[in-house]
């Protein structure tokens, strides 16, 4: 199948396997900020295929997984109340909030929706204009441009039964604030394929210049991240931190234009709950004041009840990358991906769950 | 266990045998159940119809609930008569006789019922099994999607055969008998929301003439490796896909499994759309497909026999049993490295980005 296969390649995989044990010396680890590149590296066994030097780390790039316990909550208190309809990708569902979760809640009445698309929820609004619907905006930059193009599109269609609980979050201020941290040393990171298509390479300039970190972006096919783990073991080895665009099928520096305007018309920048790093400033999505009528936060005030963390429960240090899923005490345990604690055992793109 | 029944407890998953496990062997315990076989096989039994035949009576039953009720490739007329059918046939029974149940939703259209009712007609005379009792309730609007159909099926067993999920050996040969995914990725391009176009049809089919063929086979040949016994264990992978049933063999017969991960046939359409959805072809449900765990020495004539019939033309052997890593399945990956294929936990989800 084309664009799959070539991307398969055994010998060429050989080839570049080859290439990075010639290279690699000195141990170095990267971490893949993206959840689909977990969930790429564990499927076709890439971790075990490179030489012992090179170690790979899981990032907090899987959207259900860094999405707040509050936030979580939140969510299901609106999906309880009577009149609304909440519709969600289908990974949140299973997540456990600090009481239940939305596949609970679903179980118990409310009514909750997997929906595959933001037009498929518009479309719901349009099919029951006597209910609210309310879209659970989750993700990063790039499920949010889709997002605001569902809110444009309910504006022009003067839908006035649509509502976005936005919990968009940015993924360079998450990266940021890993390696303000510092409690891992990471010696490059492997940018995120998809959110770099809308946000452009050059959103990665800031790791070379600010932290002497280098990062190359991948697609998600195995060779292309083993493309991305060559070029990074080559700018750590010669100690010449820069962006490599290992994506370029996909990526370009600036990115994409008018995804990033329908982002910037519907959302400003505000700060954001992440599982794991707390609030950090300038990381998440708000809806513009403009489009205020759309917030579900605001449409609907709901006490979603004090947060409650999971007891021993490391989803939030597995995201910062500071231990990996056997370290956790829960971990296959009580926690597993039947009857999961914690959110990085449910969604594919959780480091627990591909582990 | 949850304190609700959710959706997931009906994918065919760990959460679906929890519930098997924890409620319903906990009251309905017996020998003859706890075997959890795709059908239950009792005593030994003689049966005088149209044919006397000796051996052993297989039981079974099951429900379709699927929607939409029309797909490419079949319905749900089609799909319960065959899953009815292929229980039986996975358990080296000659299926024989059917009932049916009927819960029909008040206003579903008469016409469409027909057209189910002569499709499970049709699909029973391919079969060769006849529908001999039934029964039909009507619920309210919205209280049933459409309709829901249970079948439940008898067969007998030849004497001298006897697969069961408990039965692969170290040694055995893994076979399947064509493509995976076909059936899981047309329902799903059909589904509310998620319409794509795509050349997908379901491979829904009756397998009872397949493995006849294949039973058939080894008993004409003469060698003594080669009788039906040959044939240890015998799977359709449904509801959590190919990755699920071998998960269960392993599992059941405390023995490895080793996949090729290159050998598994999936049809391109299915390829694409499993990767446009991110979903693993290895856990999409299959209703026409069967896997069969052989003894070494008798895998070439079976594997040979299987191509011969209309749906096994594309039987392929994907993998072999081992002692080790007993109750696992492994994976080799196109890319060479090894990994752990699990067991299916809720409904695949298509990827958030």
């Amino acid at each position: 199948m084309r664009y799959i296969d070539e991307f398969r390649d055994p010998h060429l995989a050989r080839k570049l396997l080859a290439n990075i044990r010639t290279r690699s010396t000195q141990p170095v680890c990267f971490m893949e900020f993206c959840g689909g590149h977990t969930h790429a590296i564990f499927r076709h066994g890439l971790r075990q295929m490179l030489p012992p030097t090179v170690e790979l780390r899981s990032g907090p790039g899987c959207p259900v997984c860094v999405t707040a316990n509050g936030d979580l909550d939140h969510a299901i208190a609106l999906a309880r109340l009577p009149g609304v309809i909440l519709a969600t990708f289908g990974d949140m569902l299973r997540v456990p909030g600090s009481r239940g979760s939305l596949q609970t809640a679903k179980a118990e009445g409310a009514d909750v929706r997997v929906v595959y698309s933001t037009l498929d929820a518009l479309q719901i609004a349009r099919d029951h204009p006597e209910r609210a619907v309310v879209f659970l905006g989750i993700g990063f930059e790039t499920t949010a441009p889709t997002v605001a193009a569902s809110v444009l599109e309910a504006e022009a269609g003067s839908l006035d039964n649509f509502y976005v609980l936005s919990l968009h979050k940015l993924t360079p201020p998450a990266t940021r604030a890993i390696l303000d941290e510092g409690e891992v040393r990471l010696s490059g990171i492997i940018g995120p394929g998809h959110v770099t298509t809308v946000i452009g390479s050059d959103a990665w300039e800031f790791l070379p210049r600010d932290y002497s970190v280098p990062c190359a972006v991948a697609g998600f096919e195995p060779l292309d991240i083993l493309r991305a783990v060559a070029a990074l073991v080559e700018m750590a080895e010669d100690g010449q931190p820069a962006v490599v665009n290992a994506y370029s099928r996909g990526v370009r520096p600036e990115g994409n234009r008018t995804a990033l305007g329908i982002m910037q018309r519907v959302f400003e920048v505000g700060e954001a709950d992440w599982r794991g790093l707390g609030r950090v400033p300038a990381s998440g999505l708000v809806l513009r004041p403009k489009y205020a009528s759309f917030d579900a936060a605001l449409a609907f005030p709901v006490d979603p009840g004090p947060t409650r963390e999971h007891k021993g429960c490391r989803c939030g240090d597995v995201l910062r990358g500071t231990v990996e899923p056997p370290d956790c005490p829960l971990f296959h345990r009580v926690c597993t991906p039947a009857h999961p604690i914690g959110p990085c055992m449910v969604s594919a793109e959780g480091a627990c769950a591909a582990w | 266990m949850f304190d609700k029944i959710l959706l997931v407890h009906g994918s065919g998953g760990q959460l679906s045998h929890e519930l098997v496990e924890h409620l319903f062997l906990k009251y309905f315990d017996n020998p003859i159940l706890a075997r959890m076989d795709d059908a239950a096989v009792i005593g030994e039994t003689r049966f005088f119809g149209k044919n006397l035949v000796s051996g052993k009576l297989a039981f079974t039953t099951d429900s379709y609930v699927v929607s939409p009720i029309f797909f490419p490739g079949g319905d749900i007329g089609k799909l319960a008569v065959c899953g009815t059918v292929n229980d039986l046939a996975m358990s080296g029974a000659t299926p024989l006789y059917l009932s049916t149940g009927f819960i029909l939703e008040e206003g579903l259209e008469l016409a469409d019922l027909e057209r189910v009712v002569a499709s499970m007609a049709a699909t029973a005379q391919a079969a060769g099994v006849q529908i001999v009792t039934g029964d039909t309730k009507v619920v309210d609007h919205g209280k049933a999607d459409k309709l829901f159909i249970n079948t439940a099926g008898i067969g007998m067993v030849p004497v001298g055969v006897e697969p069961g999920s408990d039965q692969a050996q170290p040694g055995d040969v893994v076979i399947l008998s064509g493509t995976v995914g076909d059936h899981g990725m047309t329902i799903m391009s059909q589904r509310e929301g998620l319409r794509f176009d795509s050349p997908l049809v379901s491979d829904c089919a009756p397998l009872s003439g397949l493995v006849a063929t294949m039973l058939d086979a080894l008993s004409s040949l003469s060698t003594p490796l080669s009788s039906p016994k040959a044939i240890h264990c015998l799977r359709d992978p449904t509801r959590g896909g190919l990755a699920t049933a071998l998960n269960e063999v392993a599992g059941k017969s405390r023995v490895g499994i080793e996949i090729e991960e290159h050998a598994v046939p999936v049809r391109d359409a299915v390829r694409a759309a499993c990767e446009l959805l991110g979903l693993d072809p290895l856990y999409v449900a299959n209703e026409g497909k069967l896997v069969a765990f052989v003894a070494p020495a008798a895998a070439d004539a079976v594997l040979a026999t299987m191509r011969t019939h209309e749906y096994g033309r594309e039987a392929t052997i994907i993998g072999q049993v081992m002692a080790e890593h007993a109750g696992r399945v492994v994976l080799r990956t196109a890319m060479g490295a090894r990994r752990i294929l699990d067991m299916l936990v809720g409904e695949q989800l298509p990827r958030i980005c």
